[in-house]
């Protein structure tokens, strides 16, 4: 009983870095760049919910949605500004400007809402029958699974059946060859970190309102668990985002209630390390050998 | 016989840079002219010019992105501070009782660098660089869980995994000290470190890397990082000499890392976090890869910078990160780059790295 | 010469392949032979049945059609890729388990079809790379600067520069590798293979790029490297007056197997070598 509890409170927490990791491995596998800054959308993602439901008294759906839109927003203009410009610069200039709009936007969130930490009220909480909550099952664990289940499926469809989905494979592939198809590229790359903001928001209300603390560094963690869940799964590829972060949740439950609270992350990483030896390109990820 | 020349006055160059600014701010120092603040950037500037030197080896020389180079400094540093402390009776001389404890701190930081080089050696490109943060984060958490004590009887440890244990486990003999107690870190250290000691670590970590830069090691080790293939078909073993870099650059962190802890009576691990490694991941890259008095010249300017803001408080680290974001779209613009091309026309001679 | 017929059209007849090294070598033993060398991709056989025997000082042509396995033979030679099957004697040493870094130690030397010089670095630092393993000063010796360093530095100054000197190329030394012009890429790349001092030299398409007359001097100097350093040369070339004129032996590979091998004007007169190049005449 204590297992199952435990491994559904993994399930949970595993789902919310599936949903950020989905957003990290569609932006590195198109514009193939490490976005740090992704973990500080998640906060803002919570912060904005966190406005539109105290201070504008919005519905949560409402305040959800509003939360999606700002992230979204917020992605595009990233992306514009401080990506864009760099597409023909070298790699490590681009993950330096992701590390300084990181540190902007943390910095900006504790100019504009302050350190100490903010209460947050759960966004999608319901009443559930006793039965259900003496399983340690909470509302928004159902709403989190959920929710990243049918964000899982409804991108694959979006991937492997629109427009859209195509060009984004295509630009995947080949950046070059896929504006010589007369796909836009720039546009591909912004609705890609379009879509990966607007996850982003839904992981941020999703996580506020299971672990209900919210600071300017609540998304760092997360986003560097979620990295490492789509590189785990097999960075770019969406299924392997969805298992890398399930397993990795489900890891970093177990090793929290049976080996040691101040080694959960340790031995979760540790888990990675060991993964990458064995699959060098993660669990899904396709090794693509050096042409000589 | 030129390129040879030209490169010995780069080096003569940055040799003499670092012990000019050494001795400007020390005639300062003894003059009264530095405001505490300032005086207490010194030691940790220096530290951290040796982590940009010696991440530089890894990242621009080498050509692997490291994401966890603070695990080593971690590592040395605490290992240094249990070194200084255990032998604080056996070496009542504080200078080499530094000296020792930054041996110390190198010499573990390069074993674990050498543990670490193994599987992380073995990944390419950005999973190599996840698997570095992973050993970063690892480390930290290890030391989290650390218990260390000294008493007549000598060194004992506690791994303090449950998060139950605490110094008492440690069952230290009457007048036995706790160094470093878990997720606290070190207390009650005794500061050893002064700013001379700092200018001489950073001198050794230049001529270190500078030296082997000119030499055949350094050669492979860049030929490894042009091209893989073409260094294996000229009879270069790459892990070998992927493995040399990595292993030099943890033992300089380490080194480094032992002489930051050694300026600060307590020190927590968390000190040295992912953060901590990014931070000198900007200095090494705003300073230029494999340019190293680029990385003496940015860790330099870039951990005073922010402390040097502190009067902008709030805005300090905003302003950091816009600057940093402004830095970086500038020295990628192509158009920028074309004027500042027509005013310093091109050398066409090949910048050898440094 | 006993065996004139022995190339039948469209059969692999082989060849007793002692017959194509020049008579100069035959008293000495070979510097390569493969035997039943052979590699799978999945389910394609990228090459198979390569055998091949190479003197001493002989220069040889590796010819054939695009994609025909030519480059995968240089690799698997290096061991860029493990053969799938086969055995690779250099000198009569097997180089089986052996990695890339320490079969250029035992002595093939290669450049690559699509050029893989070092870049960033100078001209003389890439020759110098190539000296790597005739230097023998460690690491530390390096950082210390001990006076050992300093004598092997300058011997491999002038060396690189005295190889540097067979393409004219010394007044380049300080210039970065990779903004020299291509035709002086394919000739660096040349004299870092000369660098490790290798008794079998590879070269995938040395011509590829250059002009006739840039051409014909690479013919000179190739002659002029086998001449000075007494070693055996293979290559891989499309022009086929670079072929003709200075190989020794030819080879020609069709669909990872050896159609033909013979002198230049047995492999010309070749029904099975001109189908596979030609197609099949009606």
């Amino acid at each position: 009983m204590v297992f199952f509890s435990y491994l559904i409170s993994g399930i949970s927490l595993g789902s919310v870095y599936a949903i950020i990791a989905l957003g990290y491995t569609m932006v590195y596998g198109i514009a193939k760049m490490l976005n740090f800054a992704h973990g500080d959308v998640i906060m803002v993602g919570g912060y904005i919910c966190y406005c539109a439901m105290t201070y504008l008294g919005l519905p949560a759906i409402a305040s959800i949605l509003l939360s999606m839109v700002v992230c979204t927003v917020l992605g595009v203009v990233i992306e514009g500004l401080a990506y864009r410009p760099l597409r023909q610069a070298g790699s490590l200039a681009v993950l330096i400007t992701a590390i300084g709009v990181s540190y902007f936007l943390q910095n900006a969130a504790q100019l504009i809402w302050g350190v100490t930490p903010k209460i947050f009220t759960s966004a999608v909480s319901f009443p559930l029958p006793q039965g259900l909550t003496d399983l340690g099952i909470s509302s928004e664990a159902i709403v989190t699974v959920v929710s990243c289940v049918v964000i899982m499926i409804a991108l694959t469809l979006f991937v492997n059946h629109t427009r859209m989905g195509k060009a984004m494979r295509a630009c995947s592939e080949d950046k070059g060859a896929a504006q010589l198809m007369g796909i836009n590229v720039n546009r591909t790359i912004s609705v890609t970190f379009a879509i990966g903001s607007a996850l982003a928001a839904i992981a941020g209300v999703l996580l506020c309102s299971s672990y209900t603390t919210l600071m300017p560094t609540t998304g760092s963690m997360p986003g560097i668990k979620a990295f490492t869940a789509a590189v785990f799964g097999g960075i770019g590829s969406i299924p392997g985002a969805f298992i890398g972060g399930l397993l990795l949740g489900i890891i970093e439950a177990m090793a929290k209630a049976y080996i040691s609270t101040n080694l959960a992350n340790a031995i979760v990483f540790a888990v990675l390390i060991v993964v990458l030896l064995v699959r060098p390109s993660g669990l899904l990820g396709k090794y693509v050998p050096e042409k000589v | 016989m030129k390129n040879l020349k030209k490169t010995t006055k780069v080096d003569f160059a940055t040799y003499i840079g670092v012990t000019l600014a050494f001795l400007i701010v020390s005639v300062l120092q003894g003059r009264d002219m530095l405001t505490n603040a300032m005086a207490s950037w010194l030691v940790p500037v220096c530290c951290f010019i040796v982590m940009a030197v010696s991440l530089n080896l890894v990242v621009g020389i080498s050509g692997e992105l490291s994401l966890g180079h603070a695990g080593f400094m971690s590592i040395g540093a605490f290992s240094g501070i249990v070194a200084s402390m255990s032998l604080s009776e056996a070496i009542p001389l504080a200078p080499l009782r530094l000296a020792v404890a930054m041996v110390v701190g190198a010499a573990c930081a390069a074993v674990a660098g050498f543990l670490i080089g193994i599987p992380v050696l073995r990944l390419r490109g950005d999973y190599l660089a996840i698997v570095t943060l992973a050993f970063g984060q690892i480390i930290k958490d290890l030391i989290t869980c650390l218990l260390v004590g000294y008493d007549k009887r000598g060194l004992h440890f506690v791994f303090n995994l449950d998060g139950l244990r605490s110094v008492n486990d440690l069952h230290l003999e009457e007048g036995g000290v706790a160094i470093i107690k878990g997720a606290q870190g070190a207390v009650g250290v005794t500061k050893l470190a002064s700013f001379p000691a700092g200018y001489i670590l950073v001198m050794i970590a230049l001529v270190v890397v500078l030296n082997m830069i000119r030499s055949r090691t350094g050669r492979a080790i860049m030929a490894c990082r042009d091209n893989r293939i073409a260094a294996e078909s000229v009879g270069i073993n790459v892990t070998k000499y992927k493995m040399i870099a990595f292993v030099v650059s943890a033992a300089l962190a380490g080194a480094a890392g032992a002489l930051f802890g050694l300026s600060y009576s307590g020190l927590a691990s968390s000190r040295f976090d992912f953060n901590t490694s990014i931070m000198v991941l900007v200095y090494v890259v705003l300073g230029g890869l494999g340019n190293i008095w680029g990385s003496v010249i940015g860790a330099a300017v870039l951990y005073i910078l922010p402390e040097a803001l502190r009067e902008f408080a709030d805005y300090r680290m905003l302003i950091y990160a816009i600057v940093l974001i402004l830095v970086m779209l500038a020295t990628n613009n192509d158009q920028l780059k074309a004027l500042v091309g027509r005013i310093i026309p091109r050398r066409k001679e090949a910048e050898t790295n440094g | 010469m006993a065996e004139q017929k022995r190339f039948e059209k469209g059969k692999m007849v082989p060849v007793p392949s002692h017959s194509i090294i020049p008579e100069r070598d035959l008293d000495k033993s070979p510097i390569l032979e493969c035997s039943h060398l052979g590699i799978d991709f999945g389910g394609l056989r990228a090459v198979d049945e390569f055998n091949i025997t190479i003197g001493r000082t002989e220069i040889a042509g590796l010819i054939g059609p695009n994609g025909a396995g030519k480059t995968t033979v240089f690799n698997l030679l290096t061991k860029v890729y493990q053969p799938t099957r086969g055995t690779i004697l250099l000198d009569g040493l097997d180089t089986a388990g052996k990695i890339t870094a320490q079969i250029n130690r035992m002595g093939i030397a290669r450049t690559f079809q699509n050029i893989r010089l070092f870049s960033n670095l100078s001209v003389e630092d890439n020759v110098k790379i190539g000296l790597h393993n005739q230097e023998k000063y460690s690491a530390l010796t390096g950082v210390l600067r001990l006076p050992k360093y300093w004598r092997q530095e300058k011997a491999a100054h002038e060396r690189a520069l005295e190889l540097l000197s067979i393409f004219d190329m010394q007044d380049l030394a300080s210039h970065q590798a990779g903004s020299l012009p291509y035709g002086a890429q394919r000739r660096l790349e040349i004299v870092r293979a000369l660098a490790t001092n290798p008794s079998l030299l590879l070269l995938d398409e040395p011509a590829a790029g250059m002009n006739p007359s840039e051409t014909a001097e690479l013919m000179e100097n190739i002659v002029k490297i086998r001449d000075t350093f007494q070693i055996a040369v293979l290559l891989i070339e499309h022009d086929m007056s670079l072929v003709m004129g200075i190989c020794e032996g030819i080879c020609v590979l069709n669909f990872g197997r050896i159609i033909a091998k013979g002198t230049a004007e047995e492999i010309q007169a070749n029904p099975a070598v001109i189908e596979a190049y030609l197609g099949k005449q009606q």
